[in-house]
């Protein structure tokens, strides 16, 4: 158990790093490593300022996206489960783009549409939880439906707000529809760093309580854990992570779920294991999806929520379809 | 348990439920559908909180133990379990021994009793594989090592013996009996009177969320109370160590 821990860990840290390094040296245009190190212009400037914040955030948002979706699946008990599917991303998306149209992001600076982000998540988190609540026991099948409903009417309003919208807000707008990567100043990604490292780390700590959880909640309090603290812990420590990056990112889907899955077939279920290498593999994973999104019709580019729909999209009907196997066959 | 005792009354589904179970011994809950048996396990199980009257373990109501202490005392066998996502038999043996870790993974110590519970229900085969492939039977083995796992003074079993084969339905009552034998408490509900007939120290019958009888085997699985609390003809037929053997549906 623990040797495989630590080489499931140490494989997927070490795809990471790979990852990061050699990422910021991909682009429309082209930076040569000795110069950027040396301080040469304008090497210097891309590498420094341009490539790697973003190379960062894209890294800490797709571990955050895939963290996020393994423990909404521990919670709701279905590999379908993630922020997007739940709705949460889009009700998130939905906040930001509210602060936008009301000029509440003019009255101070940055924070308001991350604020905003973060009330649209809870808010979209809390009506999960009430939907959940009202039939006793949630069934997994009318959270990812209502889930789907939430999903689709958030977007309708953002597009409703967009028509409202002057040019420059409509601008702005478009961004949260589609998730993308966005050069960043270091001062908010070490935010991010700040909200999400506590919240990551605590959720890997508690992967034993999540295991039993994702058996059953009469089998996880017969063991001694303290079920609803854990469930509401998790859908408050879930909503904090969506939100914070979908703040900065807007709704990027199947981060959250292509990640888990393919890792719990090669790992399996642990979430001990599972949770760590699921936030190493997705923050590689979304880092390529952004290089390839930064160049396949460079030198313009593509939203990386398009990039990772375009690969998830198939991905999703198949887990679909063999799920069904699963059970019919 | 010696000074210990369960006490409980009333519920929705259960009404004037009072019932002791003070020393060790395997007491089969029998009863037809709806007739309120898994609730009352899920009520001693400290599952359910909505319950009136008490519900009491070793003196203390069941809902004010902490939960890691009472897990330590009770453990509990489900109906049957589905998973969704692909833990292996011997790590869903593991998690019966949550109550007593405190690090990220188990000790040695804890490996020690998941190999002790996986022997002794015969799982150990397929410890490695995916719990999801395997048969009925087997996982209801593989959920019992894992209540054993925990250690429990009391084990309360929902149906344990549903999905397994005649060998292994007998087993596991012979497994049961002999941990009594050492100190065990169990509660088992069952449909199989004649298992109950066979193995049971005591035996409860509920009928419509009410206790119609309750003490031996022989006093208790009658003619009569078998006949009226199922609407069944039985035949009742003398069975290893004067316990009966009922013939029914004849």
């Amino acid at each position: 158990m623990a040797v495989k821990y630590s080489t499931a860990l140490a494989g997927s840290a070490a795809l990471l790093g790979a990852v990061l390094c050699t990422m910021p040296f991909l682009g429309s245009t082209s930076i040569h490593f000795g110069r950027a190190f040396a301080g040469i212009s304008p090497d210097k400037e891309i590498f420094l300022y341009a490539r790697l914040p973003r190379v960062l955030l894209s890294g800490i948002a797709g571990g955050g996206l895939a963290v996020a979706g393994v423990l909404f699946q521990a919670l709701v008990r279905d590999a379908l489960a993630t922020p997007f599917t739940l709705g949460i991303s889009s009700g998130s998306a939905l906040g930001a783009v509210m602060a936008i149209c009301f000029g509440w992001s003019a009255a101070t600076s940055f924070p308001v549409v991350w604020m905003a982000a973060f009330a649209g998540a809870s808010v979209t988190v809390l009506l999960v939880m009430w939907l959940a609540a009202v039939g006793r026991r949630m069934s997994s099948f009318t959270l990812l439906l209502s889930g789907v409903t939430i999903n689709s009417i958030c977007l309708a309003l953002i597009l409703f707000l967009h028509y409202l919208a002057n040019f420059g807000q409509s601008f702005a707008i478009v961004r949260w529809l589609v998730g993308g990567i966005d050069t960043v100043e270091y001062s908010t990604l070490a935010w991010l760093a700040a909200v999400m490292a506590p919240a990551v780390f605590y959720v890997c700590l508690r992967g034993r309580d999540w295991n039993l959880l994702s058996v059953g909640e009469d089998w996880a309090a017969a063991r001694g854990v303290s079920v609803s603290r854990l469930i509401l812990t998790g859908y408050l420590l879930g909503s904090l992570i969506t939100g914070s990056v979908t703040a900065l990112t807007g709704p990027i889907g199947f981060v959250g779920l292509i990640v888990p899955h393919a890792l719990r077939t090669r790992l399996g279920a642990d979430h001990r294991i599972l949770l760590p290498c699921s936030f190493f593999v997705g923050a590689a994973f979304l880092a390529i999806c952004d290089t390839i999104a930064r160049i396949v019709i460079a030198p313009t580019e593509v939203p990386v929520g398009v990039i990772t729909a375009l690969i998830g999209g198939p991905f999703f009907i198949w887990l679909l379809r063999s799920k069904r196997k699963s059970l019919w066959l | 348990m010696r000074d210990a005792g369960i006490r409980f009354g009333g519920v929705e589904i259960l009404s004037g439920v009072s019932l002791d179970f003070d020393a060790a011994g395997l007491t089969a809950i029998v009863g037809p559908n709806g007739a309120g048996k898994s609730t009352l396990l899920s009520i001693l199980a400290g599952l359910r909180s909505g319950y009136t009257g008490e519900c009491r373990y070793k003196g203390r109501e069941v809902s004010a133990w902490k939960r890691r202490a009472f897990a330590r005392e009770v453990s509990f066998v489900p109906q049957s379990l589905q998973l969704e996502f692909p833990f292996t038999a011997e790590q869903v043996v593991f998690m019966g021994r949550t109550p007593f870790c405190d690090g990220l993974f188990e000790s040695p110590e804890d490996a020690i009793e998941v190999e002790r519970a996986m022997a002794i229900t015969d799982t150990l085969r397929f410890r490695h594989r995916d719990f999801g492939t395997l048969s009925g039977g087997e996982r209801q083995r593989v959920v019992l090592a894992g209540a054993l796992a925990q250690r429990p003074r009391t084990l309360l079993l929902d149906e344990p013996a549903t999905f397994l084969d005649l060998k292994h339905q007998v087993e596991i009552y012979r497994l049961l009996r002999n941990l009594c034998r050492e100190g065990l408490l169990a509660l088992v509900v069952t449909h199989d009177i004649n298992l109950a007939a066979a193995f049971a120290d005591r035996v409860v019958m509920l009928a419509n969320g009410r206790v119609v009888a309750d003490g031996p085997v022989q006093s208790t699985l009658t003619r009569a109370s078998i006949s009226e609390v199922f609407g069944l003809y039985v035949e009742m037929h003398e069975g290893r160590d004067g316990r009966p053997w009922i013939l029914y549906g004849g």
